[in-house]
């Protein structure tokens, strides 16, 4: 018999409703292939079992439909689910179980998709490594050695190592798409306000963006199509029609580019990327040349600064947005022994609850927002962001998508980033310039380098998320997926 | 040294930060409802309880109040503004920061106008901006309900995310004595305003209208001084006094070559006087930035100006129109304004009173009423409806004022309205001839030498008989024909 893990969430999605395999089969299968491995990747912080077979049994008698009914999914600890523990990876939220589930949560479960837990990740989804997790870190199945990427290394890794066909990451700096890259599997970040955040703990609201996780383009098309679409419960949600992403996956597999013009930014060459992720990307193009594409050079002027402005700019929201945490209403309290203040209590509390990356940006972010320093910090980000914005927008006047390396390196080993911020700052280079724009981007398979997966980015202007899709789904089909070595 | 005294060598100048809490029908955030007096916690959500990942979305009617709020007050409403982050760390504040407004209100640059001893005076009005309040801490366990000596401390969220409005004077300058006056006559305007749109009930004795007061001091000549902030101005007579005592607190210390410090004082409601609050060593950096969940608000010009041209008649032009009708005093009208009778007496006028009886009965006894339970006039037990039957019983005379006044002690005891409480009590007026006789014949019997002397002519004595007839009819005669009756059976009319 075929093993369900390796198949992808389409063929699943076509077994389960052709009745050839119950979605309780497709559950147990990947609830095993956790039981069985996660104790070397360390994927999960939190499976939910029971959860999950309910759910999928709901779907074998016929309760709900659709197109990826049945396929189970894990999701980023980040995001709220009812009853299930979400605690951004950070002690300070330890067994913490939310009275309600996150829009996108709410939409995986009206779609029939089964939840099998919840992904580990950086804490409060800050850095890139999962290194920084309270839980202990992920392991990328290529190598157990090294990092599997972050925030959202748990998502990307689980997708990897066959535990899960699909999984939910949130991204504010890359942290979808450089996991994405540095596991071999696809990633994509769609337009801000495309995907309500409603339910997502936050860490940088003008932002954070939740998306898919995928092992295909088309999957991850198709997750896309469930999650997406305007939420009344959050402000910042577009409420526009969602752009066919799963007709331009499809479109894009056929293979043909003809007439589509590829930007590549003049700013991002000689950026320090390995030998390995340059000539991996450089192959590439090449591949979708011959499939009718057109290579343009763009000018970026204002990307350099993307990576200060986003480390002002996220910081700063993060320290508001993680004021919250102060052991009054839920989680981590610390010593609460009838003797000390409420002061003392929030403070021993949040000095437990956070761990040393969590602190740092809360610090630097309380810094560049406080009076007399605004202006130069956080008031001159934001015009950095406007800058930046106008690059992307003058750029796309030229061509339909920008490409880049998703990011300068492959996995690298654990501990060799930790001691350096700013070293691991760097693995979000190409990624965080679309952040601040606001736009899609996808970071799709496009070989190895010494062994390991190298990540090609596509961005497309906000609220054309189909393009990319497009785009990556023709370069799939070009360079084809890549399979990790067993475990 | 005397306020006067004080008055004549030094300068005040005055500021008002009014809060006005919305009467929206749920939160500024969330579908919360913002009924007073629930049970602590039970309106609450993710939203307004600040749990992970929940998100704000504004509540379009708090919008609408504010813009309402500002056109009243002649304010510019900005085409474009947004909320802002203030971050301070606070248990009764479920995020850690209260979203406000900061560089970017929703109105700006206003004005009302007040009249104090017949003078006009033009308030300058800031800015008005829409923000969230607090949850309410409440310490247990501690003698005085003060978190010293407190075992625990309870938070209360059913406040937290309803919607308020900030409303700041300018620096008032210029009014010399008249500063305490000036500013109570601008809250009780501000309150008559907000009021008459209908946005709040304008409560300063419930909390729903809220007043911080700055005071400084400078010599004729001099640059202003420094301000104190003075909070906990719960009344309108609580905005006079806290003015007044802070003006001679101020020059008690400037006398004596002292400094004044900028700092928040508390107003004492028994003492009348203010005192400081919680030094600060360090000001506190409230690390404003916009807030990143919300859109910005960008009014519809439109919708704005149907808005302007919806607003209700200003409280002081109907007052006039009013006083017209009425044909009443300034200052008559004034009494009625600062008790919240004039849209009871317009009502009561409206279901049938005349002017003349309906001021008597709000600024009588129902004021009376009001103010011994210590509750809003609106709430003494009285409807217009129910005053203008019972005054209508009076001009009928089928009710005499005394006996009027026992009615409406039923109609507010809730024992029905006034006709009912009337004929349940038997307080009709007596005008049955035959019963009435009966008295009198009885009363002259009885008094036979007063009877006499009126025979005589000497018709002042028959006020001892009157006496004696609503006596036995216990007051439900009607004292005249009670009189002209016995003059008639002695033979005197
Ligand atoms: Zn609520």
């Amino acid at each position: 018999m075929t093993d369900l893990t390796r198949l992808n969430a389409a063929s699943l999605a076509d077994l389960i409703a052709t009745k050839q395999v119950s979605a309780v089969e497709v559950a147990t299968a990947h609830l095993d292939r956790i039981a069985a491995v996660d104790d070397r990747v360390h994927a999960f912080l939190h499976v939910s079992r029971a959860e999950a077979l309910a759910a999928a049994e709901r779907v074998d008698r016929g309760e709900v439909t659709g197109p990826l009914a049945g396929v189970p999914i894990a999701v980023k600890d980040v995001v709220a689910t009812e009853g299930i523990p979400t605690t951004a990876a950070s002690k300070i939220l330890e067994g913490w179980k939310p009275p309600y589930d996150a829009t996108i949560v709410a939409r995986l479960k009206a779609a029939g998709m089964p939840i099998l837990g919840k992904t580990n990740m950086d804490e409060f989804a800050m850095g890139s490594s999962t290194e920084y997790s309270a839980y202990g870190p992920t392991k990328n199945p290529w190598d157990l050695g090294r990092i599997p990427g972050g925030s959202g290394g748990g998502s990307s890794a689980a997708i990897a190592a066959y535990e899960a066909p699909l999984a939910i990451g949130t991204d504010t700096g890359g942290s979808i798409r450089q996991p994405g890259a540095v596991t071999g599997t696809v990633g994509a970040k769609p337009t801000y306000g495309g995907t309500s955040r409603y339910g997502l703990i936050a860490f940088s609201s003008s932002l954070d963006t939740p998306g898919p996780c995928a092992r295909t383009v088309e999957d991850a098309a198709l997750l896309h199509a469930v999650i997406a679409g305007h939420d009344p419960r959050d402000s910042t949600s577009i409420n526009q029609s969602v752009p066919d992403v799963v007709a331009a996956a499809r479109l894009g597999k056929n293979g043909d580019l003809t007439g589509v013009k590829l930007g590549i930014v003049k700013e991002f060459a000689g950026d320090g990327s390995e030998p390995g992720v340059t000539a991996a990307f450089r192959e590439s193009l090449d591949a979708l040349v011959k499939l009718g594409a057109e290579i343009v050079e763009v000018s970026c002027p204002h990307f350099e600064y993307a990576l200060p402005a986003y480390y002002l700019i996220a910081p700063s929201e993060a320290s508001s947005n993680l004021a919250r945490f102060d052991g009054v209403r839920y989680g981590l309290r610390t010593g609460d022994d009838g003797n000390r203040s409420l002061e003392e209590v929030m403070s021993l509390t949040r000095d437990e609850g956070f761990g040393p990356e969590v602190k740092r940006r809360i610090i630097l972010g309380t810094y560049a927002l406080s009076s007399g320093y605004y202006d130069a910090y956080y008031g001159q980000a934001q015009k950095v962001r406007t800058l930046i914005t106008r690059d992307f927008q003058s750029a796309f006047e030229q061509v339909d998508v920008l490409v880049s390396p998703t990011t300068p390196f492959t996995a690298f080993p654990f501990g060799s980033r930790t001691s350096d911020p700013y070293q691991m700052y760097l693995a979000d280079l190409f990624t965080i310039p679309t952040n601040l724009y606001g736009g899609p981007a996808i970071s799709v398979p496009c070989g190895l380098s010494e062994g390991l997966p190298v990540g090609f980015q596509i961005m497309a202007p906000t609220m054309a998320d189909d393009r990319m899709y497009r785009v990556a789904a023709a370069l799939e089909s070009a360079v084809g997926t890549l399979t990790p070595p067993a475990l | 040294m005397s306020y006067e005294d004080v008055l004549t060598r030094y300068e005040p100048v005055i500021g008002l930060e009014t809060h006005v809490e919305l009467g929206t029908k749920t939160k500024m955030f969330c579908g919360c409802k913002t009924d007073f007096g629930a049970e602590p916690n039970t309106q609450t959500c993710p939203v307004c309880l600040a749990l992970p990942g929940a998100l704000p979305v504004m509540n379009r009617a708090a919008i609408e109040a504010t813009i309402q709020i500002g056109l009243a007050l002649n304010c510019d409403i900005a085409e474009w503004c947004r909320m802002a982050r203030k971050n301070y760390f606070y248990p009764d504040m479920p995020k850690n920061f209260q979203t406000s407004q900061y560089d970017e209100p929703l109105c700006v640059e206003g004005y009302v106008d007040v009249t104090v001893d017949g003078k006009e005076y033009r308030i300058g009005i800031e800015r008005v901006h829409i923000e969230e309040d607090t949850g309410k801490t409440l310490h247990v366990g501690g003698a005085t309900g003060r978190i010293h000596g407190a075992t625990e401390s309870l938070v209360d969220y059913n406040r937290a995310g309803i919607p308020l409005v900030e409303i700041v004077t300018k620096p008032v300058p210029g009014l010399g004595a008249l500063a305490p006056e000036v500013a109570k006559a601008y809250v009780a305007e501000l309150r008559d305003i907000v009021r008459a749109l209908g946005v709040s009930d304008v409560r300063m004795e419930q909390g729903s209208m809220r007043c911080d007061v700055n005071t400084s001091l400078n010599l004729p000549g001099d640059d202003w001084g420094t301000r104190t902030e003075t909070k906990n101005v719960n009344s309108l007579r609580s905005v006079e006094r806290a003015v007044r005592s802070e003006i001679i607190r101020q020059a008690g210390i400037l006398d004596d070559g002292g400094k004044i410090f900028q700092e928040t004082r508390h107003f004492q409601e028994t003492t009348g006087d203010t005192r400081s609050g919680r030094s600060k060593e360090t000001a506190t950096d409230y690390r404003y930035f916009p807030e990143p969940d919300l859109v910005p608000i960008a009014a519809d010009p439109v919708w704005v100006t149907s808005l302007r041209e919806a607003l209700p008649e200003k409280p002081s032009v109907k007052r006039a129109r009013l006083r017209e009708e009425w044909g009443i005093s300034e200052s008559d009208m004034q009494s009625a304004a600062n008790a919240g009778a004039v849209e009871l007496i317009e009502e009561t006028i409206a279901a049938g009173a005349s002017p003349a009886g309906a001021r008597k009965w709000w600024l009588g006894e129902l004021a009376r009423r009001s103010n011994e339970l210590g509750v809003e006039l609106s709430e003494a037990g009285a409807t217009p409806v129910q005053v203008a039957e019972l005054q209508k019983l009076v001009d009928d005379g089928k009710l005499n004022d005394k006996l009027a006044r026992q009615v409406l002690e039923g109609v507010v005891a809730g024992e029905g309205d006034p006709a009912a409480v009337m004929a349940s009590r038997g307080l009709e007026v007596v005008n049955d001839t035959g019963a009435l006789t009966a008295a009198v014949d009885e009363a002259i019997a009885a008094n036979p030498d007063i009877a006499a002397k009126i025979r005589d002519g000497k018709v002042a004595a028959a006020g001892a008989l009157v006496g004696a007839v609503m006596k036995t009819t216990r007051g439900q005669a009607d004292a005249k024909t009670v009189r002209d009756l016995i003059l008639e059976r002695l033979g005197a009319s």
